[in-house]
């Protein structure tokens, strides 16, 4: 049985979904591509100069298509479009079902045959398994949850918050790596 | 008002399952069971609060243990939010006389009239092995402190 007692959230790993300038300061999203408040941040975070972590935190009983669309954009990060599909699902949520997937793969000029195969890989459940499991260790108890240097921030953030990051105000930010 | 302590027996009180049954201390004996108790079915948090507890509720059970969600709604409200949820953690409702059992435990939030946010422990002799109370009811806590006091009253 894995261990679920509080943990911190590891630093950035090598196979770590990150974008951004190199020297902005970094934040750490715990997300699910079918929660409308993960969007919302999404869009937030794009709108200032950040350095972005993107981690798994898709609940099953949240909506039925939690799991699937995370599993799914980790495909498409094997074919190196994990931001591009990252950005798609969230502009059109109401289209998540495997035809629009299939879709979105032709539309970004991805294998398809290849991205079924890896969203079925036992690899990739375990890998969007890892995050969920660091989000649920680190106390996360809402999506999204974001990690600020060592502080967990729970829902979608402010973009006054976000602004104070970006700048460096946030009060107890430090850099992780 | 201070969480019960561990150590200390559970007192007798008396809940509701989500069919009316009474559901009382002699329910816990020989399993150990965690107590969530909660402000307010349907509201936002609690919504969040219990979908991400339903991602690990197979890895609690598989450990032996029982959980619960504990609330001042009826139950039929309980039941309907549970179910909207799609999750399967029971619930207990602590409606008439409102909060009784909430306030055995000290887990009741006087200045909102509701239950507040707090999780126990309770060993298979009866004994609180385990609590844990927010600050104020805002205040969320994730699986992890499920999993913490499960770890400390091992």
């Amino acid at each position: 049985m894995r261990d679920l007692t509080s943990a911190p959230v590891p630093p950035l790993g090598e196979d770590d979904h990150v974008r951004g300038a190199p020297d902005a300061p970094l934040v750490i999203v715990f997300a699910d591509f079918t929660c409308p408040r993960c969007a919302v941040t999404a869009e937030r975070l794009q709108a200032v100069r950040l350095r972005t972590c993107f981690r798994h935190f898709a609940l099953r009983a949240r909506h039925p298509r939690a799991l699937a669309t995370a599993l799914a954009a980790e495909a498409a990060g094997r074919q190196e479009a994990f931001w591009a599909f990252h950005d798609a699902l969230y502009a059109d949520q109401g289209r998540l079902d495997d035809p629009h997937l299939w879709a979105l793969c032709e539309r970004l000029g991805l294998d398809i045959e290849r991205f079924d195969a890896d969203r079925r890989d036992p690899a990739t459940l375990a890998r969007v398994e890892r995050d969920i499991g660091q989000a649920l260790r680190a106390g996360a108890a809402t999506t999204p949850a974001l990690v600020v240097g060592d502080e967990l921030h729970q829902g979608a953030p402010d973009p006054t918050f976000l602004a104070d990051v970006a700048t460096m105000k946030q009060f107890g930010y430090r850099e992780k790596q | 008002m201070a969480v019960i302590a561990p150590g200390t027996a559970v007192p007798a009180f008396e809940l509701r399952t989500e069919d009316g049954v009474p559901f009382t201390n002699l329910d816990l004996e020989g399993r150990t069971t965690v107590l969530v108790f909660y402000p307010f079915a349907f509201s936002a948090v609690c919504t969040d609060q219990f979908q991400v507890y339903e991602e690990v509720v197979g890895e609690i059970r598989a450990r032996g243990v029982d959980i619960y969600g504990v609330s001042t709604d009826a139950s039929e409200a309980q039941h309907a939010f549970r179910e909207k949820l799609g999750v399967t953690i029971p619930q207990l409702s602590d409606f008439e006389p409102k909060g009784a059992a909430a306030r055995i435990f000290g887990a009741y939030f006087e200045p909102g009239g509701m239950t507040n946010r707090a999780i126990v422990v309770i060993g298979p002799d009866g004994v609180v092995k385990a609590s844990y109370l927010a600050e104020n009811p805002g205040v969320l806590p994730g699986i992890n402190v499920v999993f913490d006091l499960l770890a400390q009253g091992a």
